[in-house]
């Protein structure tokens, strides 16, 4: 039941202009920046020293593309569940024979699938210099790794905060808000030093999704993005089981 | 005969913080019955209607659907279900056919049935020419026929609708009533509503509540003047041993509504009324309120859900 559902959510979203037109915009904004810095790196010549095309372009193009889809991932989210509870669909999907961990796990993997067409869109820039460049295959893969792993943590998030309300704008711009704070949370914990301060510099997805970029796959880092997904997926079960029962 | 029993409602309560949208309701359908749900705004119908279907948990009781606990089996409940909000749950930007073919798979359709049972759905509602348009440009009135056969793609034994007529032409609620109709050779439906004449036409039962509260619960036959029984509401401040009512003349059944009042069906050839109310004050029960019953659906709803009968049912008569 997990894939017919994440299958229709897939189609759902081809079927209005929002799915295409995200692609659309995703796909140029990297482009461009992609474009700016292998143009600048071109100019530069020689001066970059030890730092290879991969290091520079690859992964600075993937930086710049994380934040497109912090941008890009609350407009996905909100519809999850925010609009079927504002258009009443979400009685269709209570009252079928399907479960709760059924229909947020089928919700989740078609949102993310969408977000790894746009990946896939975006490796297709750096490995169609393949021909002609020695790129740092492992380089970029660990980059790829990184940008995935987003992907799966940002919808989690979003995911959860469409469960808790009616209307898909609030949806939207709480999850902005939510992602933005985790991206930048590093820049309190530097301020704040201490203890305190390294908690929240742990924290931050930014640090954890720099250090992929820079090609170390460190297992920390990994199970960081993978526990933050999990546990809102689980919260987002939470919330639905608890929206039939409890009494407001 | 239980298995002929598709629908039971045992002592359902729901609470929204304070307030109590449905107080204790009990009520069963049977197989090929329709039961009009009949109650005034805000009486607790479309609570009702979500306990049953699962998409809200009762504060207490159980509900069943075809012998299934709709809390503890869930899935072989729903699967038994079919259910039509008062708002239908379409995705506007989908077409008709893969829509209704998502609906199919959510309720479990085995895979090969399933475009058999979209053109089925599809067939029954009058959607025959409508299966590559989009929702979202459907008329009201079509989008309703959409919700319907969302309702029945896989021919559930209990099918429940809440509001189906609502904003639909003349002609097109005579379709809806027919279907309904076809429906209850095999099914059962529950039948939410406002218009009165539709419960008269289409439906065998009716079932009305007011304040979360059962206050009528007949056949519909029963309710004409024609029929050769009637009925009164009595309430009493100190009810008797249950059996006595039963044993007084004429009377054929007699239906608890609450602690103190009841709702007794009688033979019209005999006056229980008089009856009653002589038993009552020879054996002391407090009879403070007898309302006979109405010859028409209307009056019998107006009598039973108007304002003074409500401000009457919710206080306490034994209280001091």
């Amino acid at each position: 039941m997990i894939p017919r559902i994440a299958a229709y959510e897939l189609r759902r979203l081809f079927a209005s202009p929002l799915a295409w037109l995200l692609l659309a915009i995703i796909q140029f904004l990297a482009a461009m920046f992609f474009y700016i810095l292998l143009s600048r790196y071109l100019q530069a010549g020689p001066s970059h020293g030890d730092h290879g095309i991969t290091e520079v372009v690859v992964a600075g193009m993937l930086q710049i593309t994380g934040i497109i889809v912090l941008l890009v991932t609350p407009f996905l989210t909100m519809r999850l569940f925010s609009e079927e509870q504002r258009s009443g669909t979400i009685n269709l999907l209570f009252s079928a024979p399907v479960s709760v961990t059924e229909l947020v796990l089928g919700k989740y993997l078609g949102t993310v699938l969408f977000l790894f067409i746009a990946l896939v869109m975006v490796a297709a820039m750096p490995l169609a210099l393949l021909p002609g460049v020695p790129l740092d295959l492992g380089l970029l893969a660990a980059g790829l790794l990184g940008l995935a792993l987003l992907m799966l943590c940002f919808t989690a998030i979003g995911l959860f905060i469409s469960t808790l309300t009616a209307q898909p704008v609030a949806a939207a711009s709480t999850t902005f808000g939510a992602l933005f704070l985790l991206w930048i949370i590093h820049s309190a914990g530097n301020t704040t030093g201490g203890a305190g301060g390294a908690v929240l510099g742990w924290l931050s997805l930014l640090r954890h999704y720099n250090r992929l970029l820079v090609g170390i796959v460190n297992s920390v880092d990994v199970a960081y993005f993978l526990l933050l997904g999990a546990v809102f997926v689980l919260l987002s079960i939470w919330r639905l089981d608890a929206m039939r029962t409890h009494h407001w | 005969m239980s298995t002929d029993t598709l629908v039971q409602v045992e002592g359902i309560s729901r609470y929204y913080g304070e307030h109590c949208a449905v107080d204790k309701l009990s009520f069963s359908v049977r197989r090929g019955e329709v039961l009009g749900f009949l109650g005034p705004n805000g009486a607790g119908k479309t609570t009702t209607m979500q306990i049953l279907c699962g998409v809200l948990a009762a504060t207490s009781g159980t509900a069943s659907i075809a012998g299934y606990d709709i809390v503890a089996q869930p899935f072989e409940a729903k699967r038994r279900l079919g259910f039509l909000p008062e708002q239908p749950p379409l995705y506007r930007e989908a077409l008709v056919d893969e829509y209704l073919h998502y609906c199919a798979t959510l309720r479990r359709v085995p895979r090969a049935r399933r475009r058999a049972a979209v053109a089925n759905a599809r067939e029954r509602c009058g959607l025959a020419d409508a299966g590559g348009r989009l929702i979202g440009n459907l008329s009201k009135g079509y989008q309703q026929r959409v919700g319907v056969a969302q309702a029945i793609i896989h021919a559930p034994e209990v099918v429940i609708l809440d509001e189906p007529t609502v904003g639909l032409d003349p002609n097109q609620i005579l379709e809806i009533r027919r279907l309904i109709g076809e429906l209850s050779e095999d099914h059962s439906v529950i039948l939410s509503t406002h218009i009165l004449p539709e419960v008269q036409s289409t439906c065998d039962r009716v079932l009305i509540i007011n304040n979360g509260r059962r206050v009528l619960d007949q056949p519909l036959a029963d309710l004409r003047s024609d029929s050769a029984l009637s009925g009164i509401s009595i309430a009493l401040q100190q009810p008797p041993p249950p059996g006595e009512l039963e044993s007084l003349e004429g009377v054929r059944e007699v239906v608890p509504l609450d602690r103190y009042r009841f709702r007794v069906t009688y033979r019209r050839d005999v006056d229980t009324p008089v009856a009653v109310s002589r038993a009552a004050a020879e054996k002391g029960w407090g009879l403070y309120e007898l309302i006979p019953q109405a010859d028409s659906l209307e009056e019998t709803f107006v009598q039973l859900t108007r304002g003074e009968y409500l401000d009457a049912g919710s206080g306490d008569p034994a209280a001091p």
